[in-house]
């Protein structure tokens, strides 16, 4: 067994919320100056150009590199060696949070009571925690400041096992088509085929801590992932929906066996700004 | 090439910018979002006075990060419009001229820019620290207690935007879209 302090998890979440919203992971930086490089329409070539000074700016200067700092969201992979003490997990979680936006000046973007009064907490808590109980005596934390804009344009859908791998292209080329460009194009999009309908979000979601254009190990799921990523390039929708050839940087699919009745699809959309983080204690 | 534009958006000023055009300006722009239209709609309905003069205005729909200490705002990149579609209607009626965000906007407010003579423009979404070098002077003037959704007066210079809905019916995102769509074989 081994301890974790609380204390520890606070600190390291408010430290990889405050980062995560000023600098881009190096993978997403390259991806999108492959994209300029790739992009045929001018308007488009000159909204990259500004999002890759931006992406400058933002780490220089210390600004957000969107004012859209997101819900926190936080994926935990929890060895089963570890035991945290000194305070409850979820509570270190949540005041990371709180220091991190308060420290960080982040915005605060969550309000209680979805279809009520909506009130701002004020230090956007609480925070969407995922926990996953893995062997071993670490705790991995991974954050994604998850934008309101791109995370609108995500859906949930089940299809029948006969409208199968055909069905999932479909599904997913008609939201990219219909959203056009809501989700701040060029997007990463997070695609979780099977389980539970519960389970198949989950899965789009954990799709885009993976790096900007790593394939899926599986040989048929990547297949699956580069025809997706062409056919929604051949939309035309572009950077910001300006009209381009470049609408996304990579597609990324995970599958999970499911019931013999369903096939549940969720695509989780994800904006150009991908901010994720991770730390393992 | 950008070409400058002085705020406010006059007929004068509006019949001369064209779907796609690239434009820095200069000038006063309110910002305001969910929360604030759904205020600013309901005040309308109760015949109160809007918080700034609607006549020619110019609203952004953004709402900030906090300002660092010195600074005069912080990340001000601009949020998805379509959520202010129902609210815009009204205000467009009213007399705004111009709207900046980002993403399409309902056949409803597109044919009520033709109307009233109206224009959306585009900011560039989640690039909101190269926006923040624009704007020279932010200052809360309504619903403080909304927080993040409070509407803000801005002074902006060169504030770089592409027109996407111009007076004329004109739509870039549909416009751009068919251009680079590469039909199935």
């Amino acid at each position: 067994m081994r301890e974790i302090q609380a204390g520890d998890v606070t600190n390291a979440v408010a430290r990889l919320f405050e980062h995560s919203c000023h600098y881009l992971p190096p993978d997403v930086i390259v991806a999108l100056k492959q994209a300029r490089q790739e992009e045929k329409s001018p308007v488009c070539r000159d909204v990259l150009d500004r999002i890759l000074e931006n992406v400058e700016i933002a780490s220089k200067e210390q600004i957000p590199l969107c004012q859209d700092t997101g819900a926190a969201v936080v994926m935990l992979e929890l060895g089963q060696e570890v035991h945290i003490t000194s305070g409850d997990l979820y509570t270190a979680v949540n005041e990371g949070v709180r220091q991190g936006y308060d420290k960080g000046y982040l915005r605060k973007s969550i309000v209680s009571q979805p279809c009520f009064a909506r009130v701002n907490t004020t230090d956007n808590t609480p925070a969407t925690i995922h926990t996953e109980i893995v062997p071993g005596d670490r705790l991995k934390i991974s954050v994604l400041p998850k934008g309101g804009g791109s995370e609108n344009c995500s859906r949930l859908t089940v299809l029948t096992p006969a409208e199968g791998r055909q069905g999932v292209v479909d599904f997913v080329i008609n939201l990219v088509d219909e959203v056009g460009g809501n989700p701040c194009p060029p997007v990463i999009i997070g695609v979780g085929v099977g389980g539970t309908t519960d389970k198949a979000m989950f899965i789009a979601k954990k799709a885009l801590l993976r790096k900007v254009g790593e394939l899926s190990p599986d040989l048929e799921v990547a297949d699956l992932e580069r025809e997706i990523l062409e056919k929604v390039n051949n939309l035309g929708i572009g950077a910001m929906g300006y009209g381009g050839t470049v609408t996304a940087l990579a597609v990324h699919v995970e599958t999970f066996p499911c019931h013999i009745a369903s096939m549940p699809v969720a695509v989780n959309m994800q904006c150009w700004c991908a901010r994720r983080e991770e730390v393992v204690l | 090439m950008s070409k400058k534009v002085t705020l406010p958006l006059t007929d004068e000023v509006l019949k001369d910018l064209k779907t796609g055009d690239s434009l820095l300006l200069t000038g006063v722009i309110y910002a305001a979002r969910d929360a604030a239209h759904k205020r600013m709609v309901e005040a309308l309905d109760q015949g109160e006075p809007l918080p700034f003069d609607i006549k020619g205005a110019t609203i952004y729909y953004m709402s900030p990060t906090p300002a660092r200490p010195g600074r005069i705002i912080g990340s001000a990149g601009p949020t998805t419009s379509g959520r202010m579609d129902a609210y815009a209607l009204r205000l467009i009626a009213e007399g705004l001229k111009g709207m900046i965000g980002k993403g399409s906007r309902s056949s409803a407010v597109k044919d009520a820019m033709v109307k009233h003579k109206a224009v959306y423009l585009g900011a560039i979404g989640g690039a909101g620290a190269i926006v923040s070098k624009s704007i020279e002077k932010a200052e809360v003037i309504a619903y403080g207690e909304l927080g993040a959704e409070a509407i803000s007066r801005l002074e902006v210079a060169d504030f770089p935007v592409t027109v996407v809905n111009d007076i004329y019916g004109g739509d870039l995102y549909e416009e751009g879209k068919a251009k680079y769509q590469v039909k199935a074989p």
